[in-house]
Protein backbone atom coordinates (compact mmCIF):
# COMPACT_ATOMS: atom_id res chain seq x y z
CA UNK A 1 0.00 0.00 0.00
CA UNK A 2 1.53 3.48 -1.15
CA UNK A 3 0.20 6.13 1.08
CA UNK A 4 1.44 9.81 -0.23
CA UNK A 5 1.41 12.72 2.03
CA UNK A 6 0.54 16.21 -0.03
CA UNK A 7 -1.04 19.47 0.39
CA UNK A 8 -1.41 22.46 -1.58
CA UNK A 9 0.05 24.61 0.03
CA UNK A 10 3.63 24.25 0.83
CA UNK A 11 5.00 25.05 4.46
CA UNK A 12 1.72 23.14 5.84
CA UNK A 13 3.48 19.72 7.38
CA UNK A 14 3.84 17.31 4.65
CA UNK A 15 7.59 16.27 5.52
CA UNK A 16 6.74 16.30 9.38
CA UNK A 17 3.62 13.81 8.94
CA UNK A 18 5.77 11.50 6.24
CA UNK A 19 8.55 11.38 8.65
CA UNK A 20 6.89 10.76 12.16
CA UNK A 21 4.29 8.66 10.70
CA UNK A 22 7.25 6.37 9.36
CA UNK A 23 9.37 6.18 12.40
CA UNK A 24 6.26 5.45 14.46
CA UNK A 25 5.55 2.70 12.41
CA UNK A 26 7.57 -1.01 11.77
CA UNK A 27 8.49 -2.22 8.68
CA UNK A 28 8.03 0.74 6.59
CA UNK A 29 9.71 2.57 3.19
CA UNK A 30 10.13 6.36 3.11
CA UNK A 31 10.11 8.14 -0.04
CA UNK A 32 11.01 11.64 -0.14
CA UNK A 33 9.68 12.59 -3.68
CA UNK A 34 10.01 16.33 -3.34
CA UNK A 35 12.52 15.96 -5.63
CA UNK A 36 12.58 19.87 -6.07
CA UNK A 37 13.33 20.05 -2.42
CA UNK A 38 13.52 16.71 -0.72
CA UNK A 39 14.18 17.41 2.98
CA UNK A 40 13.27 14.37 4.95
CA UNK A 41 16.72 13.79 5.67
CA UNK A 42 17.16 16.85 7.33
CA UNK A 43 15.10 15.33 10.15
CA UNK A 44 16.41 11.65 9.79
CA UNK A 45 20.26 12.63 9.15
CA UNK A 46 20.69 9.21 7.34
CA UNK A 47 24.00 8.67 5.49
CA UNK A 48 23.02 8.65 2.07
CA UNK A 49 24.65 6.69 -1.36
CA UNK A 50 24.02 7.17 -4.34
CA UNK A 51 21.39 4.42 -5.67
CA UNK A 52 20.70 5.83 -9.68
CA UNK A 53 21.34 8.84 -12.08
CA UNK A 54 18.13 9.93 -13.63
CA UNK A 55 18.44 10.75 -16.94
CA UNK A 56 16.17 12.47 -19.77
CA UNK A 57 16.37 12.37 -23.69
CA UNK A 58 17.04 14.97 -26.04
CA UNK A 59 17.48 15.69 -29.55
CA UNK A 60 20.75 15.90 -31.26
CA UNK A 61 20.08 17.28 -34.98
CA UNK A 62 22.59 16.03 -37.34
CA UNK A 63 23.42 19.52 -39.50
CA UNK A 64 24.18 17.37 -42.43
CA UNK A 65 21.00 15.69 -43.00
CA UNK A 66 18.61 18.64 -41.58
CA UNK A 67 16.60 20.32 -44.35
CA UNK A 68 15.50 23.22 -41.96
CA UNK A 69 12.32 22.15 -42.47
CA UNK A 70 11.03 22.83 -39.10
CA UNK A 71 8.56 19.88 -38.43
CA UNK A 72 10.77 19.25 -35.24
CA UNK A 73 10.19 22.85 -34.15
CA UNK A 74 6.28 22.86 -35.10
CA UNK A 75 5.61 19.57 -33.58
CA UNK A 76 7.84 20.47 -29.82
CA UNK A 77 4.78 21.92 -27.76
CA UNK A 78 7.23 22.30 -25.12
CA UNK A 79 8.74 24.54 -27.19
CA UNK A 80 12.23 23.48 -26.93
CA UNK A 81 13.20 23.97 -30.83
CA UNK A 82 13.55 27.11 -32.81
CA UNK A 83 13.36 26.89 -36.27
CA UNK A 84 15.50 29.46 -37.56
CA UNK A 85 16.57 30.08 -41.37
CA UNK A 86 20.14 28.20 -40.84
CA UNK A 87 19.67 26.38 -37.85
CA UNK A 88 17.74 24.55 -35.34
CA UNK A 89 18.37 25.88 -32.09
CA UNK A 90 17.74 23.59 -29.10
CA UNK A 91 17.02 24.82 -25.47
CA UNK A 92 17.38 21.46 -23.75
CA UNK A 93 16.02 22.62 -20.15
CA UNK A 94 12.30 22.91 -22.02
CA UNK A 95 12.60 19.41 -23.34
CA UNK A 96 10.42 17.21 -22.14
CA UNK A 97 12.36 13.91 -23.86
CA UNK A 98 9.03 12.62 -25.39
CA UNK A 99 11.30 11.95 -28.62
CA UNK A 100 8.41 13.66 -30.87
CA UNK A 101 10.54 15.88 -32.87
CA UNK A 102 12.82 12.61 -33.91
CA UNK A 103 9.61 11.12 -35.08
CA UNK A 104 8.16 13.75 -37.53
CA UNK A 105 11.68 14.64 -38.76
CA UNK A 106 11.12 13.49 -42.66
CA UNK A 107 15.11 13.78 -43.03
CA UNK A 108 15.84 11.40 -40.34
CA UNK A 109 18.57 14.06 -39.18
CA UNK A 110 17.54 13.77 -35.58
CA UNK A 111 18.96 11.02 -32.91
CA UNK A 112 18.27 11.47 -29.35
CA UNK A 113 21.00 10.95 -26.33
CA UNK A 114 20.60 11.15 -23.12
CA UNK A 115 21.91 13.37 -20.56
CA UNK A 116 21.61 13.60 -16.45
CA UNK A 117 18.92 15.85 -14.56
CA UNK A 118 18.85 14.44 -11.32
CA UNK A 119 19.83 11.80 -8.69
CA UNK A 120 18.34 9.02 -6.53
CA UNK A 121 19.67 7.85 -3.39
CA UNK A 122 18.86 5.59 -0.47
CA UNK A 123 19.74 5.47 2.86
CA UNK A 124 22.55 3.17 4.03
CA UNK A 125 21.40 -0.33 4.59
CA UNK A 126 22.29 -0.18 8.64
CA UNK A 127 19.51 2.62 9.37
CA UNK A 128 16.48 1.65 11.07
CA UNK A 129 13.92 2.43 7.96
CA UNK A 130 13.98 2.02 4.24
CA UNK A 131 14.39 5.53 2.92
CA UNK A 132 14.81 6.82 -0.63
CA UNK A 133 14.90 10.50 -1.84
CA UNK A 134 15.78 12.02 -5.45
CA UNK A 135 17.28 15.40 -6.03
CA UNK A 136 16.27 16.94 -9.31
CA UNK A 137 19.54 19.21 -10.55
CA UNK A 138 19.11 23.18 -9.95
CA UNK A 139 17.94 24.62 -13.35
CA UNK A 140 15.82 21.19 -14.60
CA UNK A 141 12.00 21.34 -15.08
CA UNK A 142 11.63 17.49 -15.34
CA UNK A 143 10.78 16.47 -11.79
CA UNK A 144 8.46 13.58 -13.18
CA UNK A 145 11.09 11.65 -14.23
CA UNK A 146 13.23 12.00 -10.71
CA UNK A 147 9.79 10.91 -9.38
CA UNK A 148 9.04 7.66 -11.78
CA UNK A 149 12.58 6.60 -11.13
CA UNK A 150 12.28 6.99 -7.48
CA UNK A 151 9.30 5.13 -7.59
CA UNK A 152 10.48 1.85 -9.36
CA UNK A 153 12.32 1.76 -6.20
CA UNK A 154 8.86 1.20 -3.82
CA UNK A 155 8.80 -2.50 -2.21
CA UNK A 156 5.23 -3.40 -3.27
CA UNK A 157 5.47 -6.30 -0.35
CA UNK A 158 5.40 -3.51 2.24
CA UNK A 159 3.85 -0.17 3.11
CA UNK A 160 5.27 2.87 1.48
CA UNK A 161 4.65 6.53 2.65
CA UNK A 162 5.44 8.68 0.04
CA UNK A 163 6.31 12.78 1.01
CA UNK A 164 4.58 14.69 -1.98
CA UNK A 165 5.95 17.67 -3.38
CA UNK A 166 3.44 20.91 -2.82
CA UNK A 167 0.92 22.41 -5.24
CA UNK A 168 -0.81 20.56 -7.86
CA UNK A 169 1.16 20.67 -11.24
CA UNK A 170 2.68 17.45 -12.91
CA UNK A 171 5.00 16.52 -10.15
CA UNK A 172 2.22 16.07 -7.70
CA UNK A 173 0.33 14.29 -10.30
CA UNK A 174 3.03 11.87 -10.81
CA UNK A 175 2.82 11.14 -6.66
CA UNK A 176 -0.60 11.06 -6.94
CA UNK A 177 -1.36 9.41 -9.41
CA UNK A 178 0.40 5.79 -8.33
CA UNK A 179 -0.86 6.35 -4.85
CA UNK A 180 -3.53 4.08 -3.12
CA UNK A 181 -4.23 6.60 -0.15
CA UNK A 182 -3.75 10.45 -0.29
CA UNK A 183 -3.30 12.06 3.01
CA UNK A 184 -4.20 16.00 2.61
CA UNK A 185 -2.34 17.67 5.55
CA UNK A 186 -3.37 21.32 5.84
CA UNK A 187 -3.88 23.97 8.53
CA UNK A 188 -7.10 26.24 9.37
CA UNK A 189 -6.77 29.00 7.63
CA UNK A 190 -7.79 30.94 4.67
CA UNK A 191 -4.62 30.26 2.34
CA UNK A 192 -4.35 26.67 3.87
CA UNK A 193 -8.25 26.04 2.99
CA UNK A 194 -8.11 27.59 -0.28
CA UNK A 195 -4.87 25.40 -1.43
CA UNK A 196 -6.48 22.47 0.42
CA UNK A 197 -9.45 22.62 -1.95
CA UNK A 198 -7.51 22.53 -5.03
CA UNK A 199 -5.03 19.66 -3.58
CA UNK A 200 -8.28 17.67 -2.82
CA UNK A 201 -9.36 18.58 -6.41
CA UNK A 202 -6.85 16.88 -7.65
CA UNK A 203 -6.91 13.60 -5.81
CA UNK A 204 -10.81 13.55 -6.48
CA UNK A 205 -9.51 13.48 -10.71
CA UNK A 206 -7.29 10.45 -9.60
CA UNK A 207 -10.31 9.04 -7.86
CA UNK A 208 -7.48 8.36 -4.94
CA UNK A 209 -9.65 8.35 -1.39
CA UNK A 210 -8.50 11.09 0.67
CA UNK A 211 -8.03 11.93 4.96
CA UNK A 212 -7.24 15.05 6.40
CA UNK A 213 -4.89 16.00 8.93
CA UNK A 214 -5.08 19.18 10.12
CA UNK A 215 -1.54 20.63 11.53
CA UNK A 216 -1.02 23.80 14.01
CA UNK A 217 -4.67 22.63 14.93
CA UNK A 218 -6.09 25.61 17.27
CA UNK A 219 -4.95 27.97 14.95
CA UNK A 220 -7.24 29.95 12.90
CA UNK A 221 -10.68 28.62 12.35
CA UNK A 222 -13.07 26.14 11.66
CA UNK A 223 -13.34 26.03 8.16
CA UNK A 224 -11.64 23.00 7.36
CA UNK A 225 -13.23 20.88 9.74
CA UNK A 226 -16.88 22.06 8.67
CA UNK A 227 -16.01 21.47 5.12
CA UNK A 228 -15.06 17.91 5.91
CA UNK A 229 -17.74 17.14 8.23
CA UNK A 230 -20.29 18.26 5.41
CA UNK A 231 -18.53 16.51 2.45
CA UNK A 232 -17.79 12.99 4.78
CA UNK A 233 -13.82 13.49 4.74
CA UNK A 234 -12.22 11.84 7.54
CA UNK A 235 -9.52 13.66 10.19
CA UNK A 236 -7.15 11.24 10.35
CA UNK A 237 -5.11 13.31 12.95
CA UNK A 238 -4.66 16.82 14.68
CA UNK A 239 -1.42 18.04 15.40
CA UNK A 240 -2.12 21.11 18.02
CA UNK A 241 0.06 24.41 17.51
CA UNK A 242 2.43 23.20 20.53
CA UNK A 243 5.31 24.97 21.55
CA UNK A 244 7.13 21.19 22.19
CA UNK A 245 6.35 20.20 18.46
CA UNK A 246 7.78 23.70 17.29
CA UNK A 247 10.70 23.24 19.32
CA UNK A 248 11.54 19.95 18.12
CA UNK A 249 10.86 21.11 14.58
CA UNK A 250 13.15 23.29 14.79
CA UNK A 251 15.96 21.83 15.96
CA UNK A 252 15.65 18.88 13.47
CA UNK A 253 14.15 16.40 16.07
CA UNK A 254 10.87 14.63 14.57
CA UNK A 255 8.55 15.27 17.72
CA UNK A 256 7.58 11.07 17.98
CA UNK A 257 11.22 10.62 18.53
CA UNK A 258 10.75 12.35 22.27
CA UNK A 259 7.00 12.59 22.73
CA UNK A 260 6.25 8.58 22.83
CA UNK A 261 2.26 9.64 23.11
CA UNK A 262 2.34 10.12 19.39
CA UNK A 263 3.85 6.85 18.28
CA UNK A 264 0.22 5.89 19.30
CA UNK A 265 -1.70 8.26 17.51
CA UNK A 266 0.32 7.48 14.24
CA UNK A 267 -0.25 3.73 14.26
CA UNK A 268 -3.47 4.45 14.99
CA UNK A 269 -4.18 6.41 11.52
CA UNK A 270 -1.83 4.19 9.93
CA UNK A 271 -4.36 1.41 10.87
CA UNK A 272 -7.36 4.00 10.14
CA UNK A 273 -6.30 4.34 6.73
CA UNK A 274 -5.59 0.75 5.96
CA UNK A 275 -9.09 -0.14 6.44
CA UNK A 276 -10.13 2.93 4.46
CA UNK A 277 -7.85 2.26 1.91
CA UNK A 278 -9.21 -1.42 1.44
CA UNK A 279 -12.69 -0.23 1.78
CA UNK A 280 -12.04 2.43 -1.09
CA UNK A 281 -10.43 -0.40 -3.54
CA UNK A 282 -11.93 -3.63 -2.32
CA UNK A 283 -8.84 -5.15 -1.96
CA UNK A 284 -7.64 -6.71 1.41
CA UNK B 1 14.57 48.09 -43.13
CA UNK B 2 11.95 46.05 -41.40
CA UNK B 3 11.09 47.33 -37.33
CA UNK B 4 9.29 45.23 -35.17
CA UNK B 5 7.56 46.57 -32.24
CA UNK B 6 5.99 44.32 -29.32
CA UNK B 7 2.19 45.44 -29.02
CA UNK B 8 -1.00 45.07 -27.40
CA UNK B 9 -3.34 45.81 -30.41
CA UNK B 10 -2.40 45.64 -34.53
CA UNK B 11 -1.31 48.82 -35.61
CA UNK B 12 0.73 52.07 -34.84
CA UNK B 13 -1.77 53.33 -32.57
CA UNK B 14 -2.01 50.27 -30.21
CA UNK B 15 -0.11 50.49 -27.20
CA UNK B 16 2.97 48.61 -27.23
CA UNK B 17 3.85 45.56 -24.44
CA UNK B 18 7.36 46.01 -22.89
CA UNK B 19 6.80 41.91 -22.35
CA UNK B 20 8.64 40.38 -25.62
CA UNK B 21 7.62 36.50 -25.22
CA UNK B 22 3.86 37.65 -23.71
CA UNK B 23 2.77 40.42 -26.00
CA UNK B 24 -0.80 39.99 -28.08
CA UNK B 25 0.93 41.48 -31.44
CA UNK B 26 4.16 42.25 -33.02
CA UNK B 27 3.37 45.42 -35.33
CA UNK B 28 5.88 45.27 -38.23
CA UNK B 29 6.84 48.45 -39.63
CA UNK B 30 8.95 49.59 -42.64
CA UNK B 31 9.42 53.33 -42.44
CA UNK B 32 11.29 53.57 -46.29
CA UNK B 33 8.03 51.93 -48.05
CA UNK B 34 5.48 53.36 -45.32
CA UNK B 35 4.19 49.50 -44.62
CA UNK B 36 2.28 48.60 -41.77
CA UNK B 37 1.90 44.82 -41.17
CA UNK B 38 1.41 42.59 -37.69
CA UNK B 39 1.42 39.12 -37.18
CA UNK B 40 0.37 37.06 -34.15
CA UNK B 41 2.34 36.53 -31.56
CA UNK B 42 2.26 32.79 -31.04
CA UNK B 43 4.11 32.47 -27.59
CA UNK B 44 1.10 34.45 -25.97
CA UNK B 45 -0.33 31.35 -25.19
CA UNK B 46 2.35 29.02 -24.84
CA UNK B 47 2.77 26.84 -21.65
CA UNK B 48 6.34 27.42 -21.64
CA UNK B 49 8.98 28.79 -24.02
CA UNK B 50 7.00 31.76 -24.86
CA UNK B 51 10.03 33.51 -25.73
CA UNK B 52 11.57 30.53 -28.01
CA UNK B 53 8.14 30.79 -29.55
CA UNK B 54 7.91 34.56 -30.06
CA UNK B 55 11.33 35.00 -31.69
CA UNK B 56 11.18 32.49 -33.81
CA UNK B 57 8.00 34.34 -34.94
CA UNK B 58 9.89 37.78 -35.60
CA UNK B 59 13.41 35.97 -37.29
CA UNK B 60 10.42 33.93 -39.55
CA UNK B 61 8.68 37.92 -40.41
CA UNK B 62 12.59 38.98 -41.65
CA UNK B 63 12.59 42.04 -39.63
CA UNK B 64 16.03 43.95 -39.38
CA UNK B 65 15.52 45.64 -35.70
CA UNK B 66 13.09 44.56 -33.07
CA UNK B 67 11.90 47.38 -30.17
CA UNK B 68 10.30 45.83 -27.00
CA UNK B 69 10.78 45.92 -23.44
CA UNK B 70 12.56 43.00 -21.43
CA UNK B 71 13.43 39.77 -23.34
CA UNK B 72 14.39 36.63 -21.71
CA UNK B 73 17.96 34.64 -22.24
CA UNK B 74 16.74 31.92 -24.53
CA UNK B 75 14.63 34.42 -26.77
CA UNK B 76 17.66 37.02 -26.72
CA UNK B 77 19.62 34.10 -28.12
CA UNK B 78 17.71 33.29 -31.14
CA UNK B 79 17.44 37.08 -32.01
CA UNK B 80 21.28 37.43 -31.71
CA UNK B 81 21.66 34.08 -33.53
CA UNK B 82 19.62 35.60 -36.22
CA UNK B 83 21.53 39.23 -36.25
CA UNK B 84 18.24 40.88 -35.24
CA UNK B 85 19.50 44.36 -33.18
CA UNK B 86 16.96 44.74 -29.93
CA UNK B 87 16.74 47.89 -28.81
CA UNK B 88 14.47 48.13 -25.31
CA UNK B 89 12.49 50.93 -23.28
CA UNK B 90 9.23 51.19 -25.13
CA UNK B 91 6.52 52.25 -24.07
CA UNK B 92 2.98 54.60 -25.12
CA UNK B 93 2.19 53.31 -28.46
CA UNK B 94 3.50 51.89 -31.33
CA UNK B 95 4.01 55.17 -33.16
CA UNK B 96 5.65 56.85 -30.25
CA UNK B 97 8.25 53.70 -29.85
CA UNK B 98 9.17 54.12 -33.70
CA UNK B 99 9.86 57.79 -33.23
CA UNK B 100 11.63 57.29 -29.71
CA UNK B 101 13.74 54.71 -31.97
CA UNK B 102 14.59 56.66 -34.90
CA UNK B 103 15.77 59.43 -32.60
CA UNK B 104 17.66 57.49 -31.15
CA UNK B 105 16.04 57.23 -27.55
CA UNK B 106 16.21 53.32 -27.49
CA UNK B 107 19.33 51.92 -25.97
CA UNK B 108 20.70 48.58 -27.65
CA UNK B 109 20.43 45.38 -25.88
CA UNK B 110 23.57 43.83 -25.55
CA UNK B 111 22.53 40.96 -23.24
CA UNK B 112 19.01 39.56 -22.20
CA UNK B 113 17.39 42.12 -19.69
CA UNK B 114 14.94 39.80 -18.13
CA UNK B 115 14.88 36.61 -16.09
CA UNK B 116 13.27 32.97 -18.16
CA UNK B 117 9.03 33.28 -17.12
CA UNK B 118 9.27 37.04 -16.09
CA UNK B 119 6.23 37.67 -18.63
CA UNK B 120 4.23 35.27 -16.87
CA UNK B 121 3.37 37.78 -14.07
CA UNK B 122 1.79 40.42 -16.43
CA UNK B 123 -2.03 40.80 -15.81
Amino acid sequence: MKIAIASGKGGTGKTTVAVNLALALEDVQLFDCDVEEPNCNLFLGFELEPVEEVTCLFPEINPDKCTLCGDCADFCRYNALAALPKKILLFPSLCHGCGGCSFVCPAGAIEEKSRSIGIIEKASSDTPLTFFHGILNIGEAMATLVIRSLQRHIDESRPAIIDSPPGTACPVLAVLGCADYCVLVTESTPFGFHDFLLALEVARALKVPVGVVLNRDGLGDSRVEDFCRAEGIPILLRIPNDRMIARLYSEGIPFVKEMPEWKEKFEEMFETIKALACKSTGVQ
Amino acid sequence: MKICISACGKDPDSEVDPQFGRCNYFVIIDPEIGSVTSIINPGSEASGGAGIRAAEAVVGAEVDTLLTGSVGPNAFSILSEAGIETHSGIKGTVAFALREYQSGKLALLENSNASTHSGMNKS
